[in-house]
């Protein structure tokens, strides 16, 4: 039997690749993607503990999550075009307008 | 009961319409109501007189002022024997003096106003007499001192005027302080101020001390030095008596009234009415009436050599204020306040006269510039040799009775009561020689001012000669209350205060009463006729005296330095504690450091915390992760432990 | 003792963090768009494994078939040619990599001391008596009914959302 904590460290290196992602890449889209992997992981690990807990409520959560996941990426690729329109650029940290 | 309660609230009536209508409505007429309520003020105070006379004491709160926890105060009246002759002073006097005003501030800008002052400062007096107590007294005390100051500084555009009444206020507050404090040790310890509470108690805190600095000191001895501190600031007893003498700037009306017959006297009231407390302690007695002798013998000695006219009547008013302690502190209050009431008329009488001779002489004061006056104003000089002859212990006129009264109620003190009658018996020369200096030097020989003068000589209108003459009737007539046995009479007066201010021991026989008599008599002779050698037939030797003791006529002439010293020592530091230290540090650096710091403070925090946004969202991304990061160890690991 | 369904696991287990890995680090985001759709049919497998069948065939049809399509439409249409000349990392990106592993660490520890709660109802045979749809089913729409509507307005939001914020000005 595979151990429970097996699962969910492998998410947890899952989610913290994505964090990684998110922090460091310069072009937007893989930003985007990065935190679609963090979304990933936490699946990952809820479908883990329901399997393990034999719950199925771990399930129900990731449906949900998936559906928040769809529609935050709907409108955050509506805001890259929306910027892209406007600055004509791609990358983080060449959008810095709001610094104080 | 109304009656008594008018008797302050007229005059206070007069003030309120003077203040607020006197400019527009009545301006030259204002002194109709001040006038006409001092009056009535005085027709009451007669009929409360005889009230009393036939044995009525009036002791009445009319409403309850502050209840405040275990401290209850009611605004009452207290109206006993003491009273009610303090009552017939001041109204009389009061009266006297606003009529002559009449006369004297004519043409004045500030005519509705000082009569309004005038009307204030009798109500404040008669509070003050009328109360029944302590806090009604401070009222009446305190409001007399503002008024002092008003009308001392009533030319507030010369500065040495607007200097001289910030001076009596200051001085009189260092006194005051220590009365406030008396006040409150009476609170703490008996739980009461009103007289009646305070005069049944006192007798309970006899023996016990109280310890301050490490040392004991016997309470009752406290709470009545304490009190003396208020007396002396306002009687002007050494040391705080620096501002009488400057408080000659006032218009000369105001000297004669409150400089003579009723602010300064306050003191002695004030002692005379806690006679219950100060005879309980030796100690305050003989402090009461070695003060007195030695403030009686210091400014009796200044007056010897001074000019101008209105300061030798300063300083002779210091100086039988003096006499009035020494008789409170030999326990002769009766006999104080006998010598109050014959003071307040004769020395009022020498200041109006004095007042009469200046407006003669155009203003001018240094009776070195007058001379052969008594040819072109009769009646002030009649009135002022009366006054004088008074003054000096002449036989027959109101001084002689009751300063008599004084020295042989000293004699009988002691051996502290022998040594102040000791020098009052010198001062009672001295007085006399430097008053009849005043009236040989600007009444006989020749006229020593200018053309100019001596052609506006002239007679007093009658505005102002009438008080002089009625003032000459009391300073011949005020004694004749208190003719004590020795001479026939029935000392009236002295038992008249029995009740209220008890009455003295008296060992001595009467062998030793007519001596004591015979010596104060001889003394003033003595006094009246040196000073008819120096001055009237062999001017040439007080000249010749003073060159030839130069040391002590200019310590004499500049007042024993006291003013000097007050200034290097108080005042000086005073300035520079407030110029380098308050505005300097605590105003400039300190509270403009915090005012001005604060919001730099603030602001440099701020531009600091500004910094962290930097407009990446990955550095927004990575405080959010570290966040995390804290957080997960903050739970999982130190949590666990 | 290595068993099979152990094993299965250190393959999906190795491959995921590769993947994923692979995403992160792809020059062309195009690149990184297919890699991740490889990750989706790995972690749909994985969800197989876990017995979650219904949620393995809509991670396959939402997530690869429908995100990562709209992922690539909008890749295409902006028409990033520039990006494979640039840099790839920002210019801190060792605080990013030096935190995440000290996050590592930090989560490393109780996970492996991690200790069971209780465990409910619905065991593996259950489930297998009615398909793993049907129990989804029954308790998405009675119990977790008000979630499930309120996740319907999420995506009425994301519709409207979308529209607004990609218009083109007129």
């Amino acid at each position: 039997m595979v151990p429970l904590n097996w699962y969910i460290i492998l998410s947890a290196i899952i989610f913290l690749i994505g964090v990684a992602g998110f922090l460091t890449r310069r072009n937007v889209f893989i930003m985007l993607m990065s935190i679609e992997l963090m979304l990933n992981a936490v699946n990952i690990s809820l479908v883990a503990f329901s399997h393990y807990l034999q719950d199925m409520r771990g399930q129900i959560f990731v449906i949900f999550i998936i559906t928040v996941a769809a529609a935050e990426a709907a409108i955050g690729l509506a805001i890259i075009v929306s910027l892209f329109r406007n600055k004509q650029k791609m990358h983080a940290d060449e959008i810095a307008e709001m610094r104080g | 009961m109304i009656n008594y309660i008018l008797i302050p609230v007229l005059p206070l009536a007069a003030f309120v319409i003077n203040i607020i209508f006197g400019k527009f409505f009545f301006k030259e007429k204002s002194h109709w109501i001040a006038i006409l309520a001092v009056f009535g003020s005085f027709v009451l105070s007669v009929i409360t007189f005889a009230e009393v006379a036939a044995g009525k004491t009036i002791n009445y709160d009319a409403f309850s002022w502050i209840v405040s926890g275990s401290f209850n105060v009611s605004f009452g009246l207290l109206i006993d024997q003491l009273t009610a002759i303090m009552l017939i002073v001041v109204t009389s006097v009061s009266l006297l003096v606003h009529v002559y005003s009449v006369g004297y501030m004519h043409g004045d800008k500030g005519y509705y106003r000082f009569f309004s002052y005038l009307s204030l400062f009798t109500f404040s007096m008669l509070m003050l007499v009328t109360a029944n107590n302590l806090l009604q007294l401070y009222f009446g005390w305190e409001a007399v001192g503002l008024c002092s100051y008003f009308l001392i500084g009533f030319w507030y555009e010369k500065k040495s005027a607007a200097d001289a009444g910030k001076k009596a206020f200051i001085v009189n507050r260092f006194g005051d302080f220590g009365f406030g404090l008396g006040v409150i040790m009476i609170f703490l310890f008996i739980g009461a101020i009103n007289y009646t509470d305070i005069f049944a108690n006192i007798s309970t805190l006899q023996g016990k001390t109280i310890t301050m600095l490490g040392h004991d000191f016997d309470l009752i001895t406290v709470i009545a030095l304490l009190l003396f501190c208020g007396a002396v600031g306002k009687s002007a007893q050494i040391p705080l008596h620096v501002w009488l003498p400057d408080a000659m700037e006032g218009p000369t009306p105001v000297s004669a009234l409150i400089h003579a017959a009723t602010m300064v006297t306050a003191g002695v009231f004030m002692v005379a009415r806690f006679n219950p407390v100060f005879s309980l302690s030796e100690v305050a007695m003989n402090t009461v009436a070695i003060t007195g002798a030695v403030t009686s013998l210091f400014a009796a000695t200044i007056a010897l050599v001074q000019n101008d006219i209105k300061r030798i009547i300063a300083y002779s008013t210091v100086s039988q204020l003096g006499y009035m302690f020494l008789a409170c502190g030999v326990g002769a209050y009766g006999a104080g306040v006998f010598h109050l009431f014959t003071h307040a008329y004769f020395k009022a009488l020498l200041f109006l006269g004095a007042g009469s001779v200046m407006h003669a002489m155009g203003g001018e004061l240094d009776i070195q510039k007058m001379g052969g006056l008594r040819k072109y104003m009769p009646v002030t000089f009649w009135t002022f040799l009366i006054a004088s002859l008074s003054i000096a212990g002449v036989p027959g006129l109101a001084g002689f009775f009751s300063k008599d009264e004084i020295l042989w109620l000293a004699y009988n003190g002691g051996a502290v009561g022998k040594t102040v009658w000791l020098m009052g018996t010198l001062v009672a020369g001295l007085t006399a020689f430097y008053s009849f200096r005043i009236i040989y030097l600007a009444f006989f020989g020749k006229f020593r001012g200018t053309h100019e003068q001596e052609h506006h000589l002239h007679e007093s209108p009658t505005s102002m000669t009438l008080p002089l003459v009625v003032l000459a009737i009391g300073a011949l007539a005020a004694g004749w209350i208190g003719i004590p046995a020795l001479l026939g009479g029935n000392n009236w007066v002295g038992h008249f205060f029995e009740p209220v201010l008890g009455h003295p021991h008296v060992h001595g026989t009467h062998a030793e009463e007519w001596m004591v008599v015979g010596i104060s008599i001889a003394v003033a002779f003595t006094g009246i006729l040196i000073s008819t050698i120096f001055y009237l037939w062999k001017p040439q030797i007080p000249v010749l005296i003073g060159e030839k003791f130069k040391g002590v006529y200019t310590t004499l002439w500049n007042k024993y330095y006291v003013d000097e010293f007050y200034d290097r020592i108080i005042v000086q530091p005073a300035f520079w504690i407030a110029k380098n230290v308050l505005v300097g540090i605590t105003d400039a650096k300190i509270i403009e450091g915090i005012v001005n710091g604060v919001p730099k403070l603030i602001g440099s925090f701020g531009e600091k915390l500004r910094k962290l946004q930097t407009g990446y969202v990955q550095h927004y991304a990575l405080s959010m992760a570290i966040g995390l990061f804290v957080i997960l160890t903050l739970v999982l690991i130190a949590g666990t432990r | 003792m290595i068993t099979v369904p152990q094993l299965f696991f250190a393959y999906f287990a190795v491959a995921m963090t590769v993947l994923s890995l692979l995403v992160i680090t792809a020059k062309n985001p195009v690149n990184s768009v297919l890699w991740m759709l490889a990750l989706f049919f790995h972690i749909a497998g994985l969800y197989l494994f876990l017995n979650a069948e219904f949620l393995a065939a809509v991670q396959l049809i939402l997530y690869a078939g429908a995100i990562l399509v709209l992922f690539l439409f909008v890749i295409m249409m902006l028409n990033v040619k520039d990006e494979i000349i640039g840099k790839r990392f920002i210019k801190g990106w060792p605080v990013g990599i030096a935190l995440v592993m000290s996050i590592l660490a930090v989560i490393y520890f109780p996970i492996s001391r991690l200790i069971q709660g209780p465990a409910g109802q619905y065991t593996i045979e259950a489930i297998r008596a009615e398909t793993n749809s049907k129990v989804l089913g029954r308790v998405l729409y009675t119990d977790y009914l008000f979630p499930f509507e309120v996740a319907s307005l999420i995506l009425l939001i994301a519709i409207v959302g979308a529209m607004v914020l990609a218009k083109r000005r007129a």
